[in-house]
């Protein structure tokens, strides 16, 4: 809990900056007309901004001093109120140009992640935890919106500002030019030194900000477990520890900029402090003329919140650099299981379900022993295959390769007569329905949850597919949950026991009509006669429809057609079930027949009927 | 009467005054408890922050003072005069440069320490809340309270010290330097104030309820986004993606526009403000325009005035933008201290009474138990378990089997009567000793990222290695590990560490053995099991069970077997109870039970 950095992502490769930013020009091209415009906008303010007092010095000089009029008096009042006017129109427009691109191209990075996301195999989501993608979902990209929207404009405007006031120096006196701009030779020494140590602690400090959100993710799925073991001072000093080395993080990347900022503030400053110096002994010595003495000062004060600025700026785009770096990280992971060019459709979609040499390993532990090791398997049309064998010898990994969530690494798998990377994913996906061991449901009404993966049947209302899935997956207790089937059933369906939820869930897969119908283990929770009801039910419902179940009890086996033994990752043998108990000892051993007795809601549950009215 | 308590009402953006009211004052609130205990630090940060900034205004002052006093001196020769002016101006910039450093750090330390403090806070909030409120405030709600809401304050503390202080304090400055320089003027500028007030106003009602909006709207893109993380699978093999997207689409859209709403309000008050200042310039120049015409204010006053007029106005676009951060970091904390204000039903006692060493007798008394309050699901009753003795209770789903069992482990607490631990009401154990002494194995077995053994440890963080390896070849689960690309130092979530749902209960099966508990809690805990691993489990049980208090729920009759005793709930009540050979003689529910039982084995 919490003690492990543990976000999923691969050794970060060094990008450049030009590299990383270089990659949202495709993104910023339609918007650039506004942003530049934005950018004149803040260019002609601080322009307005810089000639206001000029104007009023002139005004009262010259107006003023005259004849002195009253109407010269309103005149010079009505020029300064409009130059005011404009400058506040002006940073007004700045905004309007960049706003709302630039939360455009955020929204729409953010959409574009998200749906990369959806896309990518499930093999990456098992490495990443939600809390980290999220981090990159939100706060990196709003960092990114307020850089193009803020950041960038003012890194060009002040840098040009900057320019425009070195010129200006160099008319005043180019001596004092000259010593003002060797102070910019040591920051740009230490700029290089402050970009390394300065990127690396954002981009930690992004990184441990999404493990931590990680953990707060983990913390909340898992607290029964937390409160069932009373771990929640563990919990909390896992989660203390982390947020500490967060903060520790954040402190150090503060100081570095601090130092960064103390150097940038300061050495400008000590150099014109050189200038002084020698500026005043020029002018003493009649070299420089007392008015461009000032006339330098005046410009270096304007120019220091400038060079600030820029000190400030540059730290906000190496944070948004290392922002887009994360982000181009999961863009970059390649969706690896996707539709060929030209899927195919198989000329007789029977259910034909045929595993040849199949292998699998998983992707990023290519050194470590095949989970599914050279396997071959047939589930003939209609038929129902049963699946056995002990805990961990691949079964739910081989049910992942059906619909292609885990992609086999070696052999076929083929779906009537077709390899399943010959479909079109979302095809494939309709042709086989999967309940799973852990019964995923959504926030949503039960309806919504049971029909997630239903198709429009004509001649039948979703009533009534919604009615037949239910009732095969003897879920009826939804009928009496407070709003009957469109009750809103808590995240992940948490207020509903195990059974429910795994009735539900096959339900779901019912209800989406598959060709194939692959049940991982789905009626673990449900009692003996609950699961036969819902076999028995299946094989006349869904007549002609194939399913491969994984089973751990000889009450399911029983009620497949054959059953397949799976031991390390193969196949050791295929048959019926009193032909696999005669000749496979493994056989005996994972299944134990004759040891299961019927469970205890079995009984009691004909015993209630029985018994009714009698208050035992 | 408030609806507005907790976490209730959260999502209402509109509110009435008084609830309005209670929300403000309850975030502020959390703010100022947030900053009391720093707040030495925070005022030493503001006095660093005033210091660098006014040696940086002193900076311009020396250079006219340069010329205007010291320049003379240089040209009659006074050398000295212009080294102390070089020297003066140069220990200032060092001074603001190095104090702008140490304030930023400062400002840094004092932001992550209340940053810190509020994660802390929340986190351990969140943990105590009992599983009532975490049944129904969903896990991205949560998540978003502890991610982007706490991620307003941060950009509210990191830049809002120095916007604010030296905001202010250069305000006030060059106000009272006007005052000095010339009151009448002065008052001109004053004036402006109310102008400002009422832009103001209009932003602080505006951005309170767009800021309010913004938390409820990025609320719902996070839980979109965890929930169809954690459930891709599910996502996939349904091809939800294209509804996923659609809905995803909808409340990123929703929360774009939230933030372009919020972004164009201070885009209006921002250039509003700019304008105000730049038309009291105007009006300054008005008025000293006139007097200077009259003769009663000289031509070089009026500049000096114009000048220090339009400074007055320079900061207060960093106070805006102060003002900005605030009401977007008090809406965030109206959602976290509303989830502060959630009262867990749960709570440790103030003075816990101790009981360091438990026998296990557990006993009810004129209990009852409903969830909240809603219906009773356990009506009345009575019952005594003694130390060291196996209890088996069957039922029928929904029977009320689940409800017992997280009574005992003080998942709930009950709604009348009494539940005591070796005489001690569970209410008044410290969670430490009730945890100790009461472990429950529930049907779902999450697993933490980390190691195999870090999960396995969850039972007893202290643990070796050696009581690890022991705890799980205890429950025939140190096989698989010991097949793990790395063991039990396999990462759960990297490098084919994925395992399958029996595997899960069968680590979490070893944490249980791991934790030892004098009463032990097993909820339908070996439902993925298949039936050799679960063989091993029983046998581990058997011995595990030796001395301890046990509670099983299970639908198979193979646990039943190994019970001292076996209660029989039906409808939220314990219909039968007794030792398995009493109840088969008894001839009720267990009767048939039994010979049902009896009939498969033969």
């Amino acid at each position: 809990m919490a003690h492990h950095q543990r976000s999923g992502r691969a050794d970060t490769r060094t990008t450049t900056l030009t590299e990383t930013f270089g990659r949202l020009v495709p993104h910023l091209r339609p918007i650039m007309a506004r942003l530049v415009l934005g950018g004149l906008c803040a260019l002609l303010a601080s322009v307005v901004a810089l000639t206001i007092p000029r104007v009023l010095g002139w005004l009262v000089n010259t107006v003023l001093t005259g004849e002195g009029a009253a109407s010269a008096v309103w005149l010079g009042v009505a020029i300064v109120a409009l130059l005011g006017a404009f400058e506040a129109l002006l940073i007004w427009l700045r905004r309007v140009f960049v706003i709302s691109p630039t939360a455009g191209i955020e929204t729409s990075l953010r959409l574009n992640l998200f749906r990369h996301l959806q896309q990518l195999p499930v093999a990456f989501h098992d490495r990443w935890g939600s809390g980290q993608l999220l981090s990159r979902s939100m706060g990196d990209l709003s960092l990114l919106r307020r850089w193009m929207a803020f950041g960038s404009i003012m890194l060009v405007v002040s840098s040009l500002t900057v320019i425009a006031g070195l010129a200006f120096m160099f008319s005043s006196s180019w001596i004092l030019a000259l010593i003002y701009l060797a102070g910019a030779i040591p920051i740009t020494i230490r700029a290089f030194k402050f970009r390394t140590v300065f990127r690396d602690a954002s981009r930690l400090s992004q990184d441990q900000a999404g493990d931590l959100a990680t953990t707060v993710e983990e913390a909340v799925h898992g607290i029964r477990v937390i409160k069932a073991f009373g771990r929640g001072r563990e919990a909390l000093d896992g989660f203390h520890a982390q947020a500490q080395k967060l903060r520790d993080t954040e402190i150090h990347k503060a100081r570095t900029l601090a130092g960064f900022m103390a150097l940038v503030v300061a050495l400008p400053e000590v150099t014109l402090g050189l200038g002084l110096f020698t500026g005043l002994w020029l002018t003493a010595d009649g070299q420089l003329l007392v008015g461009d003495l000032a006339a330098f000062f005046a410009t270096a004060a304007f120019l220091a919140g400038h060079v600030e600025g820029i000190g400030m700026l540059l730290g906000m785009t190496l944070t948004t650099k290392t922002a887009l770096d994360r982000h181009y990280e999961v863009i970059d992971s390649p969706a690896t299981i996707t539709s060929p060019d030209h899927p195919r459709v198989p000329e007789n979609p029977a259910g034909h379900l045929v595993m040849r040499d199949v292998s699998f390993t998983y992707p990023d532990a290519p050194g470590a022993a095949n989970v599914v090791d050279g396997l071959d398997l047939e589930v003939r049309p209609g038929e129902t295959m049963a699946l056995v064998g002990g805990t961990g010898s691949g079964k739910s990994t081989l049910l992942h390769l059906v619909p292609r969530l885990y992609e086999a690494t070696g052999g076929a798998v083929e779906l009537d007569g077709l390899d399943v990377r010959e479909y079109d994913v979302e095809a494939l996906r309709t042709a086989i329905a999967v309940a799973f061991e852990d019964s995923i449901l959504f926030s949503s009404s039960v309806r919504e949850n049971v029909l997630l993966g239903a198709r429009p049947q004509p001649g039948r209302t979703a009533d009534d597919q919604l009615a037949e899935a239910l009732d095969v997956a003897q879920a009826q207790f939804v009928h009496d949950l407070p709003d009957g089937v469109e009750t809103l059933i808590g995240e992940e369906g948490l207020s509903l026991s195990g059974g429910q939820r795994q009735r539900l869930a096959l339900a779901r897969a019912i209800a989406a009509k598959p060709r194939l119908l692959v049940l991982d283990d789905p009626l673990s929770a449900l009692d003996v006669r609950t699961e036969e009801a819902v076999t028995a039910r299946l094989r006349s419902v869904l007549e002609g429809t194939s399913t491969l179940i994984v089973a751990h009890r000889p009450s399911t086996v029983m009620l497949a057609d054959r059953v397949a033994l799976m031991e390390h990752g193969r196949i050791k043998d295929v048959g019926t079930h009193s032909e696999l108990l005669a000749r496979s000892a493994h056989y005996r051993f994972v299944i134990a027949a004759g040891d299961e007795p019927p469970s205890v809601e079995e009984v009691l549950d004909t015993e209630d009927t029985a018994t009714e009215g009698d208050p035992a | 009467m408030s609806g507005m308590s907790g976490v209730a009402g959260e999502d209402n953006i509109e509110l009435g005054a008084d609830d309005r009211r209670r929300v403000r004052r309850r975030s502020l609130r959390l703010l100022k408890t947030l900053a009391g205990p720093i707040r030495g630090r925070l005022a030493g940060t503001a006095l660093l922050v005033l210091v660098s900034a006014g040696a940086r205004a002193t900076l311009p002052l020396l250079v006219a003072w340069a010329i205007d006093s010291m320049l003379p001196r240089v040209i009659d020769g006074d050398l000295a005069a212009l080294g102390f002016v070089g020297g003066a101006y140069v220990a200032t910039a060092i001074t603001a440069g190095g104090l702008l450093g140490v304030y930023t750090w400062a400002a840094a330390n004092v932001s992550q320490a209340m940053l810190l403090d509020l994660r802390l806070r929340v986190f351990r909030h969140t943990q105590l809340l009992s599983l009532e409120f975490h049944e129904t405030y969903t896990s991205g709600r949560v998540i978003s309270r502890q991610t982007s809401d706490l991620e307003t304050l941060r950009e509210l503390l990191d830049q809002g010290i120095s916007q604010l202080v030296s905001g202010i304090a250069f305000v006030l400055f060059t106000a009272i330097s006007m005052f000095i320089l010339d009151w009448k003027t002065a008052l001109v500028v004053v004036g402006a104030a109310v102008p400002i007030a009422i832009i103001f106003r209009w932003y602080q009602v505006r951005s309170e309820l767009v800021y309010r909006e913004s938390r409820v709207f990025s609320a719902r893109v996070i839980t979109t986004f965890v929930e169809t993380m954690t459930g891709i699978r599910a996502v996939k093999a349904f091809r939800r993606e294209a509804a996923g997207d659609e809905k995803y689409t909808d409340v990123a859209h929703e929360y774009r526009d939230n933030t372009l709403r919020s972004i164009s309000l201070f885009g209006i008050l921002q250039p509003v403000l700019m304008l105000i200042g730049n038309l009291t310039v105007a009006a300054v120049l008005l008025v000293g325009g006139f007097r200077v015409l009259d003769g009663s204010l000289a031509v070089g006053a009026l500049i000096g005035l114009l000048l220090t007029a339009k400074r007055v106005f320079q900061p207060i676009e960093a106070i805006a933008m102060f003002y900005n951060s605030f009401q977007a970091a008090t809406a965030a904390l109206e959602k976290v201290s509303g989830l502060l204000e959630e009262r867990p039903t749960v709570v440790e006692p103030a003075r816990p009474q101790p009981l360091p060493a438990a026998e296990g007798a557990v006993e009810f008394k004129r209990a009852v138990f409903g969830y909240g309050d809603g219906p009773v699901v356990m009506e009345e009753f009575d019952l005594t378990i003694p130390a060291g003795q196996t209890v088996a209770v069957v039922g029928q789903t929904g029977a009320g089997k689940s409800t017992l069992a997280k009574l005992i482990a003080r998942f709930y607490d009950l709604t009348a009567g009494e539940l005591t631990l070796d005489g001690v009401d569970l209410r008044d154990l410290s969670q430490d000793d009730l945890r100790r002494a009461v472990v429950m194995v529930t049907q779902e077995a999450f697993l933490f990222s980390g190691s195999v053994a870090d999960n396995i440890a969850l039972g007893r963080p202290e643990a070796t290695r050696e009581e690890i390896v022991l705890a799980a070849r205890a429950v025939g689960a140190h096989e698989f590990i010991e097949s793990l690309p790395e063991g039990y130092d396999t990462d759960v979530n990297k490098r084919g560490g994925r395992v399958s749902a029996g595997q899960r209960q069968l680590i979490s099966f070893a944490r249980a053995f791991l934790a030892d508990p004098r009463v032990l809690i097993l909820d339908e805990a070996t439902s993925s099991l298949d039936i050799p691993s679960e063989r091993l489990v029983q046998q581990a049980l058997e011995r595990l069970l030796g001395e301890r208090t046990a509670l099983i729920i299970a639908h198979r009759l193979s646990t039943v077997e190994i019970a001292d005793r076996v209660l029989v709930v039906h409808d939220g009540r314990i219909v039968e109870d007794g030792s398995p050979s009493e109840l088969i003689a008894a001839g009720g529910r267990f009767t048939s039970l039994h010979q049902a039982w009896r009939d498969s084995l033969t």
